[in-house]
C-alpha cells in the first residue's frame, strides 16, 4: 500500500536527530512537526525570521505579529528567537539549518528539483524555495513517486523549469525512500506491502535497487 | 531647531515627494508588519507607474492590493505573489509586469542597497530560470550568479516602537522585511504604534538605527490577519 500523507511525514520524521534546526515546507512537510520522536528536541526555523515555532496558538494567545512562512498564525516555544528576513536567509544560505524538508513536481538522477513553476499554469513564485535548496546540505524531498495518470515523478532529467541544480540528495514518495547518489536513484526502503517491480516500474530515472530492500517500519 | 527629531504630522506629509514612476521598497511578509496607512496615503495621492520590491502584494482591498485598484503599480520584485484575484487578472492582461525573486536573494537586495554594495554572489537561482542572462562565477567549487543591490527613492516601513530621533523596534514576526527596507530607502518613512522620547528605549534593542531613517509617524493598524489558525 502506498503510504498516507501523515505516514510520509512519520517517516520523513525518523530522520530528525536530538539537536537539529529544521526547515519544513508547506504540505506534507509541515505535517512532520506532529511526529518529532519522544526523547528528541528540534528546533523548527520558519523563514520569515523564527527559529523555535510552537502551536498553534489559542484564540486568546492569537497574535496578527506572530505568524510563519505559511502566513498561519503560530506561537513561539520557550528558548525562540525572531530576526529579520536577512538573518533567516543567512542561515539557510550559510548552511547553518540541519536538515530541510520540501515537496517538488519533479526530481531527476542528478539532483535537480522542480517545484515552482509550471509553464502555462498560473505562476505565483518561489518564495524561499530556491534558498533553501540552494543553501541546505541536507535536503528530503517529499512528493508522490507518479501523478495521477501514473506518469514517474523520478526522471532522468527534469523537465519543468528548476528550482535548484544538484542539490537533492534524499527522496520519500509514497511508495519508497531513495538516495540520489552519482548520478542515480539508490533504492533504500519501500513502503509497507509494496513491491520492487511496482518501484521500478514507477521510476523513469536510473535506478539502482540492492538485493535487499527493507520495508519502512513505523511505530505503533 | 528639530535636531533629529524624525517626526511628521500627518501622512499626508509623510509621503511628501514621492512621484510617478519612483521605486518604493515596502516591508512585511503577507499582511504581517506592513506599511498599511503608508500605502494607503500611496493610493490616496494616486500616483501611478511604480515599481515596487516587496515580498508579497498584499490581498484585494488592502495592503499593497489597493494599489491594483487604480493600476498604481506597473512593476512588481516579489517572491511570491498571486494571493489576490486583482493581481492575477493583471499579470494575465500583463498590465503589471512581475519580477520574481527568490526570498533570501529579495532581502539581500535590500541589505546590499542599503549597505551600499552594489551586487552580490549568491548560489540561489543558479541553473534555475532566475539565473538567465546572469553573470555566473566558481566560488569554492559551487556556480554563483551575480544579483544586483535595490535602493529605492523611498522606503516604507512598519515599526512597533520608535524614539523621535527615528530609532526603530519592531514586534514579534512583523520585523521580516522591514529593517533591511529601512535602510534601502533614499527617503525612509517609517510608521509606528508608539513614539516615545529619546532615552526610554535600550539602545542594544534598537533594530533599526535611527540614522537610515527619515521620517516617522504614529498611526493605528488594522494588523488584518491572512491565514487564521488556531488550536482549540
Amino acid at each position: 500500500m502506498a503510504l498516507t500523507r501523515e505516514q510520509m511525514a512519520q517517516r520523513v520524521a525518523q530522520e530528525l536527530q536530538d539537536g537539529f534546526y529544521v526547515n519544513l515546507g508547506i504540505g506534507i512537510p509541515t505535517l512532520v512537526a506532529n511526529y518529532i520522536p519522544d526523547g528528541i528536541d528540534v528546533m523548527l526555523q520558519s523563514e520569515n525570521g523564527l527559529l523555535g515555532m510552537g502551536r498553534y496558538p489559542t484564540e486568546d494567545e492569537l497574535d496578527a505579529d506572530m505568524i510563519n512562512a505559511g502566513k498561519e498564525t503560530v506561537t513561539v516555544r520557550p528558548g525562540a528567537a525572531i530576526f529579520s528576513s536577512a538573518e533567516s536567509f543567512a542561515m539557510i544560505r550559510g548552511g547553518h539549518v540541519d536538515l530541510t524538508v520540501l515537496g517538488a513536481f519533479e526530481v531527476d538522477q542528478q539532483g535537480n528539483i522542480a517545484s515552482w513553476m509550471i509553464p502555462g499554469k498560473l505562476i505565483k513564485g518561489m518564495g524561499g524555495a530556491m534558498d533553501l535548496v540552494a543553501g541546505a546540505e541536507n535536503i528530503i524531498c517529499t512528493m508522490t513517486h507518479a501523478s495521477k495518470h501514473g506518469e514517474s515523478k523520478l526522471l532522468e532529467k527534469c523537465e519543468l523549469p528548476l528550482t535548484g541544480a544538484g542539490c537533492i540528495n534524499r527522496v520519500l514518495t509514497d511508495l519508497a525512500y531513495l538516495e540520489i547518489k552519482d548520478g542515480a536513484f539508490i533504492l533504500k526502503e519501500r513502503a509497507p506491502g509494496v513491491s520492487v517491480e511496482e518501484i521500478v516500474e514507477k521510476t523513469a530515472g536510473k535506478l539502482i535497487v540492492p538485493d535487499h530492500v527493507p520495508e519502512m517500519t513505523f511505530d505503533a | 531647531m528639530a535636531g533629529f527629531d524624525k517626526r511628521v504630522a500627518s501622512y499626508e506629509e509623510a509621503m511628501e515627494g514621492i512621484e510617478s514612476g519612483m521605486t518604493v521598497i515596502a516591508g512585511g511578509f503577507g499582511l504581517c508588519g506592513i506599511p498599511e496607512n503608508l500605502i494607503a496615503e500611496i493610493k490616496r495621492r494616486g500616483v501611478n507607474d511604480l515599481t515596487v520590491v516587496s515580498n508579497n502584494c498584499g490581498v484585494d482591498g488592502f495592503g499593497l492590493g489597493i494599489l491594483l485598484e487604480d493600476r498604481q503599480i506597473s512593476t512588481i520584485l516579489a517572491s511570491y505573489v498571486g494571493e489576490n484575484a486583482l493581481f492575477e487578472k493583471q499579470m494575465l492582461n500583463d498590465e503589471i509586469e512581475v519580477v520574481l525573486t527568490p526570498q533570501g536573494t529579495l532581502a539581500e537586495k535590500m541589505r546590499a542597497g542599503g549597505a551600499g554594495i552594489p551586487a552580490f554572489y549568491t548560489a540561489t537561482g543558479y541553473g534555475t530560470p532566475i539565473g538567465e542572462g546572469k553573470e555566473v562565477r566558481e566560488f569554492n567549487g559551487r556556480h554563483c550568479i551575480l544579483e544586483e543591490a535595490i535602493v529605492g527613492d523611498f522606503a516604507i516601513v512598519k515599526g512597533w516602537k520608535a524614539d523621535r530621533y527615528g530609532n526603530v523596534m519592531y514586534r514579534h514576526t512583523a520585523q521580516n522585511f522591514n529593517p533591511m527596507a529601512a535602510t534601502a530607502g533614499k527617503i525612509t518613512v517609517v510608521e509606528v504604534e508608539e513614539i516615545v522620547e529619546p532615552g526610554e528605549l535600550e539602545p542594544s534593542q534598537i533594530h533599526t538605527p535611527g540614522i537610515y531613517v527619515d521620517r516617522i509617524i504614529q498611526g493605528t493598524f488594522e494588523k488584518r490577519i491572512e491565514k487564521r489558525t488556531v488550536r482549540s
